[in-house]
């Protein structure tokens, strides 16, 4: 079985379904001849040609706004925004627009496109360049949020988004896209949107967390399970459409849930699953829910990323504090 | 000075290609609006001076020349220290030296620069210190609080949106009466995006006190300026707002100091906007992440060597015997010492404390950020 980094699993998508779909073209800055800055589009253009893997000038806005034209007219772009920091000019089109063309037509005009693009930080890279918008994102009504964490779920993932019906946004942690490899099948099986996946099984405790913090998730639980304490850790994947159901069940077993994200903590998606869990899982907590977060600054610059982003020690403590209710 | 117009339709293939194919309407209608552009230049590629006499003083000269060795020497300088391990990604500005030194040395101190990410030439001849710009691409947000520059803007990432900012900067500037003006340095790739042609704009509709100072250096990432967009030149853009727009020989320090000095004049008496069209070439990768032979021939690398403006200059103040070895070997040597001064002090500032990221958030911190603050340099945990 073939081994495939984050990165290169997303251009197996990308390919598979563009020679399974004539319909799929890729667009975005630099996606051709250079690949994608991450390289995510390598080789689609020898492959597929200009017409199907077409780089356009430097403007987000027009990429998500012709992504939308080229839907409504029966294609199905995947369009890539080259930094989550450069999506924002690119919101008014998806707010406005991708995400209600079907509603405004009742219907007649459809948006089945993809925006593709890397997130969140750990790299070290630039200003700007280590953003995480999905709760922005999912307080969009009518727009799916995905952001898968590892190698097969971004291959499957962006395969269900591109075959989704409606406009889905991809978040790729550029943290994750060489950090690991994993073996998997190239055969065009996606995963369906909007389910969680239990990561490690326990019965003490829940982890919550999507993309950039799961390493940090399952170490914590390893870390954990020494002491003999076993916690569920549960991939959320996709924050919009949420797994609801995931998240009641394993929260009603664990009675304790530590939620985690790298996004700033004030109305971020922790909020919501928060929200969830006192709404319809409160007779089940058996102590506080606990969020670790960003905190409510600016991502700060590289020197000091590592005090901003989550990481075991913090989820750790959370934890820790979480089972001391007994 | 001035070359005869060279702009209007296809006249150079590898900037764009202006459509002019279709034909719409009907009969032969009458002309209602024409335009031209010109570009300007003072020196040949080999620094031998086109039209008029170079009357620029000896000083002024010397000091464009050292301008850009120092900038050279710096940008090497964080290149190499990208390199091993201990600068950020980073936008190298080898070969563009001449656009940001001859623009900066026609400012004003009080004029406001409010630059793109490559402006590096400029922000030093305006007072940015070697350290401040280490700190900066070193990820310290220090970096960008300028000791000299008090009123500049710090280097924008998100393309053309910084385009809008000088905008209000010079309309403010206009609103006061002031013979002051913000120059608004952006590239090629920045004029698709809809902040540049919405700045272009509302800066000829309002009368900002604005240059917009476009640096074509012929890519963006891997997009040729002839596929960025069918115009054929940049300038053109600007004349479609209703603002002047010409070009420059962006490798040609004199001349660009000389066109952003006269367009500053106009537009501090309230003259109204302007465009500077800077034809240059990015001779480094786009930045340290970058692998530019991934898209482009060595062969038009290797052609723009020749162009370039460091060496340009040099040859001109060689053949007027303002320039010899030991001059040379001076400036070298004391923008070595300056850099590598500057490189043991980034090297040797420790990073800010973590709560450094709560502090200038807001000037009244919510008991919330306050009680986070608090909690950062411990577990973190505050919710
Ligand atoms: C809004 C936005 N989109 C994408 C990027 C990523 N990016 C950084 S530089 C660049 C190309 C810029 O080209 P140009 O304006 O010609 O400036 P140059 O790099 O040539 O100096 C791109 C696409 C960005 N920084 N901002
Ligand atoms: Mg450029």
């Amino acid at each position: 079985m073939p081994e495939f980094t984050m990165v290169d699993a997303v251009g197996a998508a990308l390919a598979h379904e563009m020679a399974r779909d004539p319909r799929v073209v890729v667009l975005g800055e630099d996606v051709g001849a250079v690949g994608g800055v991450f390289r995510a589009t390598d080789g689609l253009l020898e492959r597929f040609g200009p017409d199907r893997v077409i780089d356009t000038p430097l403007a987000e806005g027009l990429i998500a706004g012709m992504a939308i034209g080229m839907a409504a007219e029966g294609l199905r772009p995947v369009a890539e925004i080259q930094f989550t920091g450069f999506l924002m000019p690119a919101l008014d089109q998806l707010a406005n627009h991708a995400s209600r063309l079907r509603n405004r037509t009742r219907g007649r005009l459809t948006c089945p496109m993809v925006l593709r693009s890397p997130c969140s930080g750990g790299i070290g890279a630039l200003e700007h360049h280590s953003e995480s918008p999905e709760a922005m994102l999912a307080h969009v009504p009518g727009l799916s949020v995905v952001v898968p964490s590892t190698p097969a779920d971004a291959y499957r993932l962006l395969l269900a988004a591109i075959r989704d019906p409606d406009p889905v946004v991809v978040l790729e942690p550029t943290v994750l896209y060489r950090a690991t490899r994993e073996e998997f099948d190239d055969d065009g099986v996606d995963a369906p949107l909007g389910r969680a996946v239990l990561r490690r099984m326990g019965d003490r405790l829940t982890l919550v967390g999507w993309g950039s913090v799961m390493p940090a998730l399952i170490a914590s639980a390893d870390e954990l399970a020494l002491e003999g304490v076993l916690a569920d850790v549960l991939d959320m994947r996709s924050v919009a459409p949420l797994d609801r159901e995931a998240l009641l069940e394993s929260v009603g077993r664990t009675g304790r849930c530590v939620i985690v994200h790298e996004a700033p903590l004030t109305a971020g998606f922790g909020a919501e699953i928060a929200a969830i869990l006192a709404d319809r899982g409160v007779w089940s907590l058996l102590a506080p829910i606990r969020r670790v977060c960003g905190y409510d600054t600016v991502m700060p610059l590289a020197r000091l990323e590592r005090s901003y982003i989550p990481d075991a020690e913090r989820v750790l403590h959370a934890s820790r504090e979480v089972l001391s209710y007994s | 000075m001035s070359e005869p117009p060279t702009a209007g339709w296809k006249v150079d293939e590898s900037r764009g290609h202006d459509h002019a194919g279709v034909h719409v309407g009907f009969g032969s209608g009458e002309v209602v609006a024409r335009f031209e552009v010109r570009r300007q230049r003072a020196l040949d590629a080999d620094g031998s001076p086109v039209g008029d006499d170079v009357d620029e003083p000896r000083e002024v000269l010397q000091a464009l020349y050292r301008g850009m060795v120092r900038a050279r020497t710096l940008d090497a300088r964080a290149v190499a220290l990208q390199r091993t391990g201990r600068l950020g990604t980073y936008a190298s500005c080898l070969g563009q030296e001449a656009v940001g030194v001859g623009a900066a040395s026609a400012m004003e101190p009080d004029d406001v620069l409010v630059p793109s990410f490559r402006e590096h030439a400029a922000q030093l001849w305006r007072g940015v210190t070697p350290l401040e710009f280490l700190l900066y691409w070193g990820g310290d947000e220090r970096g960008s609080d300028f000791a000299v520059p008090r009123g500049d803007f710090p280097i924008c990432l998100p393309i053309a949106s910084h385009a809008p900012h000088a905008v209000g900067v010079g309309l403010a500037m206009r609103l006061r009466g002031e013979p002051r003006v913000a120059v608004c340095v952006l590239g090629d790739g920045a004029t698709s995006k809809g902040d540049f042609a919405e700045a272009v704009n509302a800066a000829g509709a309002m009368s900002a006190h604005v240059l917009f100072l476009v640096v074509d250096n012929g890519w963006a990432i891997s997009l040729p300026r002839a596929r960025q967009t069918a115009a054929g030149t940049l300038a053109q853009k600007a004349i479609a707002a209703g603002i002047p727009g010409v070009q420059v020989d962006g490798n040609d320090v004199i001349a660009v100091r000389r066109v952003v000095l006269q367009a500053l004049e106009g537009i501090r008496q309230g003259q109204g906007p302007a465009l500077v069209e800077a034809l240059t070439y990015r001779l480094a990768d786009h930045t340290t992440a970058d692998d530019a032979r991934r898209y482009r021939d060595d062969a038009q690398v290797r052609a723009a060597w020749g162009r370039e403006p460091v060496h340009r200059l040099r040859a001109f103040l060689a053949a007027r015997g303002w320039w010899s070895d030991a001059d040379e070997a001076a400036v070298l040597s004391a923008c070595r010492d300056e850099v590598d001064g500057a490189a043991q002090e980034y090297l040797d500032t420790p990073a800010q404390p973590p709560e450094a990221m709560f502090d200038h958030l807001v000037a009244r911190p919510s008991a919330s950020l306050t009680a986070q603050r608090e909690a950062v340099g411990g577990e973190g945990n505050d919710a």
